[in-house]
């Protein structure tokens, strides 16, 4: 029995200036943070007093402003590192956000399969395996999808069951002794589900394959320690957990990140440079090249504070609290038929829907008149839409700041949807 | 937000009866279409005799909005000359891109004048489009498929 909502949800609202906003006369009521949390006052006050005080460019000059703002973003390497349980803050890249992280390390891959030198478990071509499953977002499946068009592996995916969830029982077919990496979403962004991750990583390390996560919808959350997943990578973006656009991370173990040849390439990755050669700089500065997102990365450091004072265990009761009231109430609405698992275990605060015959874009349109905002469309995971035969759906998503109560005025603007498509 | 502004009784109407709907033989050209951002999707055939668009038949799977633009569509265009029906799409195209600024003509737009409330929602712009976009693409298909039109 995990422990009641610890949240004071009153307390956090206060914090998000943007949710005392009005949507024409209607007060907001934001149900979309799975697209892109709201940030509250802290993230901005640490940026502005950054960007007022200390802002310089990093690892380069030795004024005090220049060792302020390194120490900044350094600093915020290692609160990020802290967050996700890390063994060490040089094993977390910035990256713009998830899935730039996760093209990082599909081109790794890449990279290392036309270089004779490279890592062998790196190495792909014909014969080769790649896994994700089919409840990816785009991030997570085209940058696989084209690493094997390019590479002559083959793409495999583990399927979804009726219900929702990863079909467990055909891991150990799909993912075989010829599969060099498997690559899955954590938290799927349109179904809600979270995916147990034991039975999949045990099975990629008796093939010997690399296994990674998509954590963009985890990380903000539901407590995640990357020892205790016992994954090799995984990637997550600032924006979904309150801080700014523009930051997402890459973790990978050391000892990979070492192995993996560099993404992109410039300035500030290097160790030396001629005119004919370059050798690289140790991870993760061999793969931030170019001026990184500095104040940026210390928004995100603030987030990450404001969401360690929560605490994350206490996050996820809350938001499991609110995905229960939401299913409950949604299952009351005549002709909604929920998108992924209907019960409130294994998931997390995001429901995606259909409702009857009306499309998704003019239910959205309704109830952003109703000051609500959901998001609608296929939310970058078409495969998963196939998958259950529909075009697009509705999702409503909760985080730290939403109530019960919003949920009472989503179920209420649904009844106005009726009224006028019906 | 002025709602009924948006979903005016017109477009309900076209949106739930829709008019010429299902696809139809003969025709010289046809195009098929996507917004990628919603999914919503339209094939549309055009059937051209002489300087005339003889049919215009559709299969569309989309919201309120995209569903009621074809079947409007479909009424300006169906039996008119060529020439009147690309005027027509560059009328509409217009108003659609008016950002709530153009009222439109009703002498020439008909029912179509209703989505000049559209045209203040950029995402649904693209929605009221997407008929016509197949409409202008299976028309230069059809003209390249008629042997002495590409030069007409």
């Amino acid at each position: 029995m995990e422990a009641a909502s610890k949240l004071d949800v009153e307390a956090i609202r206060a914090d998000f200036p943007i949710l005392r906003r009005r949507i024409g006369d209607k007060p907001l009521a934001y149900l979309d943070s799975a697209a892109t949390s709201q940030k509250p006052v802290q993230v901005f006050e640490a940026m502005r007093r950054f960007t007022d005080h200390s802002n310089a460019n990093i690892s380069r000059s030795v004024h005090t402003l220049g060792s302020e703002a390194t120490e900044a973003y350094e600093g915020a390497r290692a609160k990020v590192a802290a967050f996700i349980g890390a063994a060490s803050p040089n094993e977390v890249v910035f990256t713009k956000n998830s899935t730039e992280a996760i093209n990082l390390v599909a081109y790794a891959f890449q990279n290392a399969s036309i270089d004779a030198a490279a890592d062998p478990r790196f190495k792909l071509g014909p014969g080769d395996e790649i896994v994700v499953t089919e409840m990816e977002h785009h991030a997570n499946l085209i940058p696989w999808q084209q690493l094997a068009l390019r590479t002559g592996a083959t793409l495999k995916w583990i399927g979804i069951t009726d219900a929702g969830r990863l079909d467990v029982e055909s891991v150990n077919e799909v993912v075989t002794e010829r599969c060099k990496v498997v690559s899955f979403v954590h938290v799927a962004n349109l179904l809600g589900t979270v995916n147990p991750t034991s039975q999949i990583t045990a099975r990629a390390r008796e093939v010997g394959a690399l296994v990674g996560l998509d954590a963009s919808q985890s990380v903000p959350h539901i407590p995640v320690d990357v020892a205790e997943l016992g994954v090799d990578f995984i990637a997550f973006t600032g924006h979904k957990m309150l801080g700014p656009t523009g930051i997402g991370a890459l973790w990978a173990k050391a000892e990979l990140l070492d192995a993996m040849p560099p993404f992109l390439t410039g300035g500030s990755m290097i160790k030396t440079v001629s005119m004919e050669r370059t050798t690289f700089a140790e991870a993760p500065a061999k793969f931030e090249a170019g001026t990184p997102p500095i104040a940026e990365a210390v928004g995100l450091a603030a987030a990450v504070d404001y969401l360690d004072k929560l605490g994350m265990a206490n996050v996820r009761a809350h938001e499991k609290e609110f995905v229960a009231y939401m299913l409950d109430k949604l299952e009351t609405v005549d002709g909604l038929e929920i998108v992924g698992p209907r019960v409130p275990i294994g998931r997390g605060a995001t429901v995606s829907f259909t409702f009857g015959d009306i499309h998704p874009h003019d239910v959205g349109q309704i109830l952003d008149a109703e000051g609500i905002a959901v998001r609608v469309g296929h939310h970058c995971a078409k495969p998963t839409c196939e998958r259950f035969g529909v075009n697009a759906t509705t999702r409503a998503s909760g985080y730290v700041y939403n109530t019960p109560e919003e949920i009472d005025r989503l179920v209420d603007a649904l009844g106005q949807v009726r009224k006028v498509f019906g | 937000m002025n709602l009924d502004e948006l979903y005016q009784e017109v477009i309900l109407d076209h949106y739930k009866r829709p008019r010429g709907a299902g696809l139809r033989e003969p025709y010289e050209g046809e195009s098929h279409q996507v917004n990628p951002t919603c999914g919503d999707e339209i094939t549309l055939r055009v059937h051209v005799e002489g300087d005339r668009v003889a049919d215009v038949s559709y299969d569309n799977v989309g919201c309120s909005i995209s569903k009621a633009s074809a079947s409007v569509l479909y009424e300006l265009v169906n039996g008119a000359k060529v020439d009147d029906a690309l005027a027509k799409m560059a009328e509409f195209t217009e108003l659609m891109n008016s950002k709530g600024q153009g009222e439109g003509d009703e002498e020439s737009l008909e029912d179509a004048i209703a989505f000049a409330g559209v045209s203040k929602y950029p995402m649904r712009v693209k929605c009221a489009l997407l008929g016509w976009m197949a409409f202008k693409d299976a028309l230069v298909r059809a003209e390249a498929s008629i042997p002495g039109r590409t030069d007409a």
